[in-house]
């Protein structure tokens, strides 16, 4: 043991004389990439400016402005109500098909590859795909996926089930194929119906999936931006009795987006706030995700 | 109900099942469809008769496909090349790197590997928003900001997830592998790049895959890192087909969109296998 021990010891010494090599790259980008600009980041949400390099420090000035703006809360409420929307409905009709797609039926892998295939188009594209086709049922009636909010939010919706449906269900069919068979067949023998086995015995086998599948089209919601923008760019848009114009349809991240690259480039510093706001939201969604799965392997 | 009875109906409920699927299957490729009906024909046809079969006056041959390339007053073929080159590097660059640093930090686990390796978990949550405006200006400072040098910025910021994965397949492989290696006379090096690296090509497709995919589609980055009037990826010269001319030609923005995506189609149905199952590795990030 000893003796391993040392060589183990001899061998991480060598290793590490290479450290340049195998860290140096990573380390040099990931500064460059993530590290620095994050610092700078929470710096700046501090500070009031239109260029970095003449950055004014004011203290909470920022988050102010960005909770007295009403195109924030707007975007907030809509955002939330969306992730909320889409994640029952992706989840539900994923778990559907994953469900249909393990009871042994023909043409189950055509089905799937079909199923999946959405998710490799980009937001953007899928955004003017989805906008010719509800411009193109819409236009009957003489109006337009930009012209009422209603239609653009379920009009993402839609997009997004598309999309994300096929995912999930990719996940959904991995636990379902878990569950262990010799107490499917118990359930059968004691008489239990299909939905009984369904609810009493596949479901809660399932549920680490259904628990990661949740978190994914939660934080998958409120992060959404490539679509939102190509779909409706945040129309239609609303004049406030101030002056300021509220866009209906528009999400968090594209509120952020609009905030720092709009006309009024005084405002960044309430843009770099709003964004320290939007991670802080972010991120404790993905930490408790994080804390629950862990629970659950530990409890395994 | 004897068994037969009870076979014969649970053989006509599946057949129902998958008929009713196939029927829904049809239905998730009507849009695809759509897009391929609406870039043969003549653009004022595709607003007022979407659904329709392009014929006689709104047919309109390979047009589409000829005005899209020069559309949007930059060639389609300059951002196709782009993406390729981003893509390519990005995910090769990302491969490599983050698969060294992860086998280092698992095998050394000192306190600074460990705090590089929280810090990477702790950047897959961390929004894109977060570090948008200060990271391009960065990238614009450090001259990032041509497709040949973004992909430092792609490595940078996609580190997170390479190394969790990477470093979680690391720890499954046992250490007496490398040991032997290490007596056998090979270096660290040696060791790492004919003995780790072969023994990893699992992950590195699921995580290539993954990166593929991303940087692929990614719009915002580089839209705000490349100079655009220069440099453009397939999804950005998409995105500025409207509003760059007023009224925007929607059967050549058709056109434009089939031609993107064909190529993702027929990648995906190649590598259908390794795709899903990559995606689902993935899982574990946002």
């Amino acid at each position: 043991m000893s003796k391993k021990l040392r060589r183990d010891n001899s061998m991480i010494r060598q290793t590490r004389m290479w450290s340049p090599l195998f860290m140096g790259p990573v380390v040099a980008a990931f500064i460059i990439g993530f590290v620095w600009p994050f610092v700078q980041g929470i710096y700046l949400s501090f500070c009031k400016f239109k260029t970095i390099s003449k950055a004014e420090f004011i203290g909470f000035g920022n988050y102010v402005k960005a909770f007295q703006d009403a195109s924030f809360t707007h975007a907030f409420w809509y955002t939330a109500l969306f992730a909320v929307t889409s994640l029952v409905f992706i989840n539900v009709l994923a778990f559907a098909v994953a469900y249909a797609l393990t009871q042994g039926i023909k043409g189950s892998n055509l089905y799937r590859t079909v199923f999946f295939m959405p998710n490799l188009i980009g937001g953007i594209v899928l955004g003017y795909i989805w906008s010719m086709i509800f411009d193109g049922v819409l236009s009957r009636y003489g109006t337009s996926i930009l012209l009422e909010s209603k239609y653009g939010f379920w009009g993402l919706i839609i997009l997004m089930c598309w999309q994300q449906i096929g995912y999930m269900m990719i996940i959904y069919i991995a636990g379902l194929q878990a569950v262990p068979e010799d107490m499917l067949e118990a359930a059968k023998i004691d008489g239990a119906t299909k939905w009984q086995t369904l609810f009493k015995v596949t479901i809660p086998n399932v549920m680490p999936s259904i628990t990661i599948c949740m978190f994914l089209s939660l934080t998958n919601g409120f992060k959404l931006f490539d679509q939102n923008l190509a779909l409706t760019a945040g129309q239609p848009y609303i004049i406030q009795p101030d002056g300021s114009t509220i866009n209906t349809t528009e999400m968090l991240a594209l509120n952020i987006y609009n905030t720092f690259y709009g006309s009024n480039a005084a405002a960044r510093g309430t843009a770099q706030a709003k964004a320290v706001i939007f991670f802080i939201l972010v991120a404790a969604i993905g930490l408790i995700q994080l804390n629950y799965t862990r629970k659950r392997e530990v409890q395994q | 109900m004897n068994k037969q009875q009870t076979l014969a109906a649970e053989r006509r409920s599946k057949t129902i099942l998958s008929v009713v699927l196939g029927v829904i299957c049809v239905i998730y490729v009507l849009p695809v469809l759509t897009v391929v009906l609406n870039s043969f024909k003549v653009n004022t046809f595709v607003k007022t008769d979407t659904f329709a079969f392009p014929s006689g006056e709104s047919f309109a041959g390979l047009d589409n496909f000829i005005k899209g390339m020069t559309f949007g007053n930059y060639p389609f073929y300059k951002s196709a090349l782009y993406s390729v080159i981003i893509t390519v590097l990005s995910t090769f660059l990302i491969l490599l790197f983050t698969s060294m640093a992860a086998w280092y930090i698992t095998r050394v686990n000192s306190r600074f590997c460990r705090a590089v390796y929280y810090l990477c978990v702790f950047s897959m949550v961390v929004p894109f928003q977060m570090v948008m405006f200060t990271l391009s200006k960065t990238a614009d400072t450090l001259k990032l900001n041509t497709p040949w040098t973004i992909p430092v910025v792609y490595l940078g910021f996609g580190a997170g997830l390479a190394i969790f994965m990477f470093a979680g397949f690391v720890k499954s492989i046992p250490l007496e592998i490398e040991e032997a290696a290490a007596i056998d006379g090979c270096g660290p090096l040696r060791t790492y790049f004919s003995v780790v690296l072969p023994m990893l090509k699992p992950t590195m497709i699921s995580v290539g895959i993954l990166e593929i995919m991303w940087v692929w589609n990614d719009y915002l980055l580089p839209v705000l890192v490349l100079d655009i009037n220069e440099y453009r990826t397939i999804p950005i010269h998409i995105q500025y087909l409207k509003g760059s001319y007023g009224t925007v030609d929607l059967g050549a923005t058709m056109a434009l969109i089939l031609m993107s995506i064909i190529p993702v189609i027929i990648f995906y149905l190649l590598c259908q296998k390794h795709i899903i199952k990559g995606v689902a590795a993935g899982a574990v990030k946002g």
